[in-house]
């Protein structure tokens, strides 16, 4: 056993420790914050896999971008304490069972696959030269419509987010510790 | 380019770790009730494929994995976005972020 199958070993020790402390956990912080460590060691995976480029674009994405809004959503709705209701016992069987027999279909049909791989020996796989040209020539017409579909995103975004009006005259009627006018 | 990991560890490895993530996440959108650890989960189970994507490119020396995986992330940032969206407006409404709450449809 050398160095790197240490590594990443250790490495899938914590991804897999994340993710279980993601769903187990009570408190949605603390799920957030083990979700971000199982990011990091994800990131850690594509350093190791040579993938220089994916490792940082999943760092700045995922664990800033998107942990930072799914954090930011939970402070904002005050979600911060063990609010959820316990769920029956048979549920939680249920969904072991369920997720075990998918664990063991989806091994059973890729686990032949590892030995079908080739090796070709590219020099310059993963880095951002070589994956910029590829995004920039063969892939142009997805990239171009992957804008198209952020600024759809935000624009549904910002319409779900938006109180309506009528939402609002009833609410500032009735209650007012809502909190959505700035002077209270 | 150093060459090592590629002849000392198998890639069968990253593909029992893919399916375990991959699993737990589905574990979790079953299990769990709170909205906004079932969007979590979801992004759980967006990284494991991620994660295995990554690793047979590497593995077979193919740029064209990687960018799919970049494509995911874009899709994944997209999804996060509207799903938190959506879920303010249902706390707007209920009060809660309980899942089996939304049960209107039913009849």
């Amino acid at each position: 056993m050398n160095s790197s199958q240490i590594l990443v070993g250790v490495l899938s020790f914590i991804s897999i420790l994340g993710a279980m402390y993601v769903v187990l956990s009570k408190n949605p912080v603390h799920s957030v914050l083990a979700l971000i460590l199982t990011f990091f060691s994800i990131s850690a995976h594509y350093v190791v896999l040579n993938a220089q480029f994916l490792s940082v674009v999943n760092l700045i994405v995922y664990a800033g971008a998107i942990m930072v809004l799914f954090l930011f959503v939970l402070m904002l709705l005050n979600l911060n304490k063990d609010s959820e209701p316990q769920k029956p016992k048979m549920a939680s069987i249920a969904a072991a069972i369920a997720a075990g027999l998918l664990l063991v279909v989806m091994v059973a049909a890729i686990k032949d696959s590892a030995d079908r791989i080739y090796h070709n020996t590219v020099e310059d796989v993963g880095l951002v030269k070589s994956l910029g040209k590829l995004l920039f020539t063969k892939y142009l017409v997805p990239f171009e419509l992957s804008g198209i579909l952020f600024l759809a995103a935000m624009v549904g975004a910002v319409l779900l987010g938006k109180r309506d009006k009528q939402n609002e005259e009833e609410m500032t009627n009735t209650v007012t510790e809502t909190g959505g006018t700035d002077n209270g | 380019m150093d060459n090592s990991i590629f002849n000392s560890v198998e890639i069968s490895q990253y593909i029992y770790l893919s399916c375990v993530l991959f699993a737990i996440g589905l574990f979790g959108v079953l299990y769990r009730r709170n909205a906004i650890v079932l969007l979590m989960c979801i992004e759980l189970m967006l990284n494991a494929v991620n994660l295995l994507f990554a690793a047979f490119s590497s593995y077979m020396g193919d740029n064209n994995g990687q960018l799919f995986v970049f494509f995911i992330m874009v899709v994944a940032a997209a999804e996060a976005a509207v799903g938190l969206a959506i879920l303010v407006m249902m706390y707007r409404n209920t009060r809660s972020t309980d899942v089996s709450l939304m049960d209107n449809l039913k009849g």
